[in-house]
C-alpha cells in the first residue's frame, strides 16, 4: 500500500444554489481501503459523494484521484476516471429491465467482474433479470445497484447508505459482499449510519457535522469512542 | 353495389386507405415528437418544418443534381439530421433546465424562418414530385384499386415505425435514451456522454421528420406549408398518446388516421376536427394520454 491517497480530497467548499454546505472537507482515501463517514442526517454525507461524483456542481477546493485533479472534468468523465457510484435512492430505472440496468453504466476498466460472476455474488438478479428493475425488492434493488458498479471496473466505490431500511438478512448479505470486495482490494468509501454494519468493514471512520470533518480515526478505536459517537450521532 | 351502412364499399376501403396513409405519417411525426420530448423535454414546434425540409431536400436533390427517390431517402435525412444538430449544439443547448417554454418558442420561431424563407424562394405553390418508376400504376386488391406508392407508404411507415421503436427498446443506445428520460444526471454521473446523447436524439428525431417529408413529396406535393398543415393535427395524436410515449405515437398516429378517413365517410362535416374532439375528451377523462405514465 503506496502512501498517497488514491482519492485526495482538500478544503472542500460546495453549494446547493446560495447554500453553503461544505465546509473545507478534508478526506483521503488509499487504495485498497475501506472508509467509513459517519454523521447525522444533513451533516453532508450525500453531499459530500454527489462533490466527489460531480453531480453537484457548484464545488471549490482540491479532489484528485491518483494525483489527477477531478473538479474541472465534465460530469461523464469522473465515472470514466474509475469512481461507482451507488446513490441513496438506489437509482434503478424502472423503463429497464434488470438485466438492462445491470449493463447500463459503461466499462470504466477491463477489470470489472463477469457476467458470470455477479450473477453467482447476486442469485437473484439472475433469477429476475427480465422483471423490471423497479418491480426488485427494496434489497434486490441494493444488490442490483452495487452490481452495476462492480461490473463496470471501478477501483473505488462511493456507497452511500446502503443498508438503509432493509431487513438484518439483507444487511447482513450486503456485508458479506462488502467483505469480498475489500478482499478483491477494492476502495471503498461507505457513508452509514449504522456503525454496527459499518465496523465489519471499516480501517478507518471519519465523522462529519454540519458540513465539516470532525473526526476521523482508525476502525479499531470504534468501540473506545462509543459515547463520543453516541452524543454526535444523537443515537 | 355493395353498401355497409348505405355507404359503398369501395369509398369505404379507399377512405380507409386514405387514412391509412394520414396515420402512416401522423405515426412517423409523432414518434419523432415523442423521442425529442421524453429525452429533451422539448416540444419541437419546429418538426413540421423539417419535415418540409426533407421534402424539399427530395425535391432539389432530383431538380439541381440529378440525385433520385430511392437516394435521397437517405441523403435528405441525413442533411436534415445534421442541420438540426446545428441547431442543437448552437441554440437548443442553452435552453435545457430552463422553463420549457423558451424551447418551444425557440423552435416555433426557427420553424417561421424555415417556412418563410422556403415561401420566399419558392413561392407557396407545390412543387410536384414524381413517385420512382418502381412504385408507379395500381393494384387490383379485388376489392378496390390501390395506387402502388400509397400501399409502399403505409408499408414503409411501419417498417420506420417498429425499427425506431426496437432501437428504443431493444439495443444499448436505447437504454441509454430509456434511462436518461428518466434520470438524465445519474446516467451521465456512471459515464455516459449524455450531451452528446441529446444531440444525437434531436438529430435523429428531425431526421425521422425529413424522411416523412421524402415519403410524403409524391402524395401531398412539396411545398413550404405542407409541415405546418400538418403539425398541428401531430400535436394532437401526441397528446391522445401521451406525451413521451413512443409506443403510444406510433398506435394513436394510425388508429387517428383512420378514425378521420371513416369520419370523412360517414359524417364528412366532422372530419377534420374529429382528432381534436377526441383529444379534448382525452384531456378530460385521461390527462397522461392513453399511452402516458400518470405523474
Ligand atoms: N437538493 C438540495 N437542495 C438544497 N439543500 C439541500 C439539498 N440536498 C441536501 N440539502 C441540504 O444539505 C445539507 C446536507 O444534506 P445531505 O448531504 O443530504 O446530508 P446527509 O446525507 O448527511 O444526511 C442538509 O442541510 C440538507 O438540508
Ligand atoms: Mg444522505
Amino acid at each position: 500500500m503506496s502512501n498517497a491517497p488514491l482519492l485526495e480530497i482538500r478544503g472542500l467548499n460546495a453549494w446547493y444554489g446560495e447554500s453553503h454546505v461544505l465546509h473545507g472537507v478534508d478526506l483521503d482515501i488509499r487504495e485498497g481501503e475501506t472508509v467509513t463517514l459517519l454523521g447525522r442526517n444533513g451533516a453532508g454525507k450525500t453531499t459530500t459523494l454527489r462533490a466527489i461524483m460531480g453531480i453537484l456542481r457548484r464545488r471549490e477546493g482540491v479532489i484528485r484521484l491518483r494525483g489527477k485533479d477531478l473538479i474541472g472534468l465534465p460530469l461523464h468523465k469522473v465515472a470514466q476516471a474509475g469512481i461507482g457510484y451507488v446513490p441513496e435512492e438506489r437509482g434503478i430505472f424502472a423503463s429497464l429491465n434488470v438485466a438492462e440496468n445491470l449493463m447500463l453504466p459503461p466499462n470504466v476498466a477491463e477489470s470489472g467482474m463477469s457476467l458470470d460472476e455477479i450473477y453467482t455474488l447476486f442469485p437473484n438478479l439472475h433469477e429476475r433479470r427480465s422483471s423490471q428493475g423497479t418491480k426488485l425488492s427494496g434489497g434486490e434493488q441494493q444488490m442490483l445497484a452495487i452490481a452495476r458498479i462492480l461490473r463496470t471496473g471501478a477501483r473505488i466505490i462511493l456507497l452511500d447508505e446502503p443498508t438503509e431500511g432493509l431487513a438484518p438478512v439483507i444487511v447482513q448479505r450486503i456485508g458479506d459482499v462488502l467483505v469480498a470486495l475489500k478482499k478483491r482490494g477494492m476502495t471503498i468509501l461507505l457513508v452509514e449510519q449504522n456503525f454496527r454494519f459499518a465496523r465489519k468493514v471499516a480501517d478507518r471512520f471519519y465523522l462529519m457535522e454540519d458540513g465539516r470533518m470532525v473526526n476521523s480515526f482508525p476502525g479499531h478505536e470504534l468501540d473506545a469512542r462509543m459515547d463520543e459517537l453516541h452524543e454526535v450521532l444523537g443515537v | 353495389m355493395n353498401t355497409i351502412f348505405g355507404v359503398p364499399t369501395p369509398a369505404l376501403y379507399g377512405q380507409i386507405l386514405i387514412g391509412l396513409i394520414n396515420g402512416s405519417f401522423y405515426a412517423m411525426l409523432s414518434l419523432g415528437l415523442a423521442v425529442i420530448f421524453g429525452l429533451l423535454r422539448v416540444i419541437n414546434f419546429a418538426h413540421g418544418a423539417q419535415y418540409m425540409l426533407g421534402a424539399f431536400a427530395a425535391y432539389l436533390l432530383l431538380t439541381y443534381v440529378g440525385i433520385g427517390y430511392w437516394p435521397a431517402l437517405i441523403v435528405a435525412p441525413l442533411i436534415v439530421g445534421a442541420v438540426a444538430i446545428v441547431i442543437e449544439r448552437f441554440m437548443l443547448r442553452r435552453l435545457y433546465g430552463i422553463d420549457p417554454l423558451y424551447g418551444l418558442l425557440l423552435t416555433f420561431g426557427l420553424a417561421l424562418i424555415l417556412e418563410g424563407a422556403f415561401r420566399h424562394w419558392f413561392g407557396a405553390a407545390g412543387k410536384p414530385y414524381a413517385p420512382p418508376a418502381e412504385l408507379t400504376g395500381a393494384l387490383n386488391l379485388g376489392f378496390m384499386f390501390m395506387p402502388i406508392y400509397r400501399g409502399w407508404v403505409v408499408v414503409a411507415s411501419l417498417f420506420i415505425c417498429v425499427g425506431t421503436w426496437l432501437l428504443i427498446e431493444k439495443t444499448r443506445l436505447g437504454a441509454y435514451l430509456r434511462a436518461a428520460t428518466e434520470n438524465a444526471t445519474l446516467v451521465q454521473a456512471f459515464g455516459v456522454n449524455v450531451p452528446l446523447l441529446l444531440t444525437l436524439t434531436y438529430g435523429l428525431g428531425a431526421a425521422l421528420a425529413a424522411l416523412a417529408g421524402v415519403l410524403a413529396a409524391p402524395i401531398y406535393q412539396v411545398s413550404p406549408l405542407m409541415g405546418s398543415n400538418l403539425i398541428i393535427i401531430v400535436f394532437a395524436v401526441v397528446v391522445v398518446g401521451g406525451m413521451g410515449s413512443i409506443l403510444g405515437a406510433i398506435v394513436t398516429g394510425y388508429v387517428l388516421g383512420v378514425l378521420e378517413g371513416l369520419t370523412k365517410v360517414f359524417y364528412p362535416e366532422a372530419s377534420s376536427i374529429v382528432i381534436f374532439v377526441i383529444m379534448a375528451i382525452v384531456l378530460l377523462v385521461r390527462p397522461a394520454g392513453l399511452f402516458g405514465r400518470e405523474e
